[in-house]
């Protein structure tokens, strides 16, 4: 296979500009001369593809919300290499043949590499466990209930066992669903100045605290997503204080957003678990510099406009930005966290999670790369994004760092055009 | 009539909740109410100030009583008057409110009146339909004119909600005319105590300036110049909040023994339609403290201004 060198690129905290050749999907070596195809970094930062742990993209049966090819389309102008798909589909991925299919698909595509993960329980009813090892065969790359809440302890202390024993990774939405109850926004005095049913913090915190014992009984590996809380934080510390297998994810709409959102009554703003406020948002940001927080997902749930268009209480749940995550952490900060801290959050910190092998910049590691424009400001404009959920919170924002070429297994996924 | 246009500040759109309505502009409002409840003593009860202009009552949600008072405010004014009822529509096929809203636009419609059965409806119509918007309930969130009634009410009897204690006692959680009240009436210059039991008694929304909340009904009367009684759905005993509704009469049921610890001349309001001998008994219903049928009198002269306030002399 031809080369691919992609030139005057930086690597984070260098000056130098370099070039790196990649072929055969591995990188070949740095700074051999234009070999095979030449693309201009532009003095861009080049660094291990992004690597998503939490998306939706909503195919089997949903593809008028996303579909594989819009979804790792988006994927990979994020920035993103890797993406790890949630198994909500209809029909729900608990069967060998669909985690097949994904990847047959996606690997044909040529954008973001898709690892599927397969629903914990069957229909992810939270009864009957999958065939978790058929599945880990298949491909899958971890189990999770996620879109649905983990009611029963047993079942889910059943399936930690059985997946830790594969070596695998079981992921929790973990909310209370009793106590949850029909709330649609975090509970508090926004909530109730609004009349809207409130969803506690109390509902997050008690579920970690619960999984967190379970963890303790059994030894299992346990991943937390899209933790919202100060306290499920505190929890979640408090759990690696003890040196319990527990990770945690945050999500960048937790960091950016607060529940002060909703007073517009707009449903772009509705999502699962809530926005929070700003001292949560704060306590977030904590984790993310003290390490804490193990890793940043984005949780990319995308839905038709009609759906998002309806009211508060129908309205389905989710926010769909992949396209932006990595920009929008840059640029609100960039600065606290630091470049090669927050580019690990969303690399290597999201491999650890995974137990995969740390994505490097080394000759012969693989060629998943991205080359990231870290001054040029760009307004956000979501007619041009290619998920198809085309609206989003940030919109008319000015971000930078936008990725401007991605290339997964040493193909370019995404070249920005401008 | 007092033309609307000589107050400071721009002038609201929509009443939706009581955002951006400052306590000048209320009480203009109410000022201009006086002048609407001399025309319903009129023999002839009706006034040219909307003719040619066309309101649409849109109710998502069913309120006869609501829909009536509005329709007959608007047909006073001699508005014409179309009537959209989502039961018998469309919108029970799965239709979204976008949808509707766009239907409706088509109709030429001037303003509307919204009630929705979740928070925030009335907001999203204004959104949608570009056109004034009165909210006639949305879910738990706001009922402005029925706040703007009982403000009016106590007004009445008073000359000024300056300094006045409002007690409103139920289920306040799932109570849309509690948060307009608990929104409206400290503007206004009264102090607002919410009561019920702690289940129906959200704390958090002793955040709201002029609010305090308590589950004892005897502390929150006391002083009190005006005591609300708020309608309990029968269908929360389903939620488990509340152990029976005899225990929650015996202890929240607004009745002559409570008004004792009251004002002495203290009101009795009640936004209907009235559980008697549930939140409230036959004799504080009826007796001489009720200003129920006022309330529901002043509601039209109160709909009368509103409609005036956003529809006349605009463009
Ligand atoms: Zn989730």
């Amino acid at each position: 296979m031809k080369e691919l060198t992609i030139k005057n690129v930086r690597r984070a905290g260098s000056d130098t500009l370099e070039s790196v050749t990649v072929e055969n999907g591995v990188i070949k070596g740095w700074n051999l001369g234009d070999l095979g195809t030449v693309v201009d970094g532009q003095g861009g930062t080049v660094a291990p593809a992004l690597i998503e742990l939490h998306a939706h993209l909503r195919e089997p049966g949903q593809t008028e919300k996303e579909d594989l090819a819009s979804g790792l389309a988006a994927a990979a102008a994020g920035g993103y290499g890797t993406v790890v798909s949630m198994p909500n589909t209809r029909p729900v991925v608990d069967d060998p043949a669909i985690v097949r299919s994904l990847i047959e698909k996606a690997d044909r595509l040529g954008f973001a590499r898709l690892r599927p993960a397969a629903a914990l329980t069957r229909g992810q009813k939270g009864e009957q466990l999958a065939e978790l090892t058929a599945l880990k065969e298949a491909g899958a790359a971890m189990f999770t209930d996620d879109g649905l809440t983990n009611e029963n302890a047993r079942t889910l202390r059943l399936g930690l066992e059985y997946a830790g024993s594969l070596g695998m990774v079981v992921s929790v939405h973990a909310e209370d669903a009793t106590l949850r109850a029909d709330g649609v926004m975090n509970e508090g005095p926004v909530s109730e100045a609004l009349g809207l049913p409130g969803n506690p913090a109390a509902a997050e915190a008690a579920r970690v605290a619960r999984d967190v014992e379970i963890v303790a009984q059994t030894g299992a590996r346990l991943h937390v997503q899209h933790l919202s809380t100060a306290r499920a934080l505190d929890i979640v510390r408090d759990a690696k204080r003890r040196g319990l297998p527990v990770t945690c994810e945050v999500c960048p709409h937790h960091l950016t957003l607060t529940d002060e959102k909703l007073r517009s009554f707009d449903a772009i703003y509705k999502v699962a678990p809530p926005l929070r406020t700003q001292a949560d948002a704060d306590h977030l940001l904590q984790g993310l510099l003290d390490g804490s927080v193990d890793c940043i997902a984005t949780d990319h749930a995308p839905h038709t406009r009609a759906e998002k268009e309806r009211d508060l209480l129908e309205a389905p749940s989710g926010i769909a930005y992949i396209e932006l995550a990595f920009p929008l952490m840059w640029t609100r900060f960039g600065e606290q966290l630091g470049l090669e801290r927050l580019l690990d959050l969303m690399t290597g910190a999201a491999a650890r999670v995974m137990g995969w092998p740390e994505p490097t910049l080394e000759e012969g590691a693989p060629a998943d790369l991205v080359v990231l424009d870290l001054e040029t400001e760009r307004t956000v404009e979501p007619a041009t994004f290619k998920s198809k959920a085309k609206f989003t919170p940030w919109a008319g924002e000015s971000l930078k760092g936008w990725p401007t070429l991605t290339v997964v297994n040493g193909k370019v996924a995404y070249q920005r055009q401008d | 009539m007092t033309p609307a246009t000589s107050l400071t500040g721009p002038r609201p759109r929509h009443l939706l909740d009581f955002q951006g309505w400052t306590p000048e502009r209320l009480n203009a409002l109410l000022d201009n109410a006086d002048t609407m409840a001399q025309v319903l003593d009129r023999p002839v009860k009706k006034v040219p100030a909307l003719q040619g202009l066309t309101v649409c009552t849109a109710f998502f949600e069913n309120s006869t009583r609501t829909r009536t008072s509005f329709e007959l405010a608007a047909r006073r004014m001699s508005a014409d008057v179309m009537t959209f009822a989502a039961g018998s529509s469309s919108v029970s096929k799965g239709e979204s409110l976008r949808d509707t809203m766009e239907v409706l636009t088509a109709y030429k419609v001037d303003a509307y009146i919204v009630r929705h059965h979740a928070a925030g409806a009335a907001h999203l119509v204004a959104r949608y339909s570009g056109k004034p918007v009165i909210n006639a309930g949305d879910g738990r969130r706001a009922h402005p004119t029925q706040a703007l009634l009982d403000a009016y009410t106590i007004r009445q009897e008073y000359g000024s909600l300056e300094g006045k204690r409002v007690a409103i006692i139920g289920d306040v959680r799932h109570s849309r005319v509690a948060r307009s009240n608990a929104e409206l009436l400290p503007k206004l210059g009264a102090e607002v105590v919410l009561c019920g039991p702690a289940t129906l008694l959200p704390r958090d929304l002793a955040a709201l300036p002029g609010v305090t909340v308590t589950s004892d009904p005897r502390e929150a009367v006391r002083g009190a110049h005006a005591v609300m009684a708020l309608r309990l759905q029968q269908e929360r005993m389903n939620g488990g909040f509340l152990a029976s509704l005899q225990e929650y009469a015996d202890t929240y049921q607004v009745n002559e023994a409570l008004m004792q610890h009251a004002e002495s001349g203290a009101i009795v309001l009640h936004p209907g339609p009235m559980n008697r001998d549930l939140e409230i008994s036959s004799d504080a219903a009826d007796g001489k403290r009720s200003r129920i049928l006022k309330q529901v009198e002043n509601g039209q002269a109160v709909r009368m201004s509103v409609l005036y306030h956003l529809l006349v002399g605009r463009e």
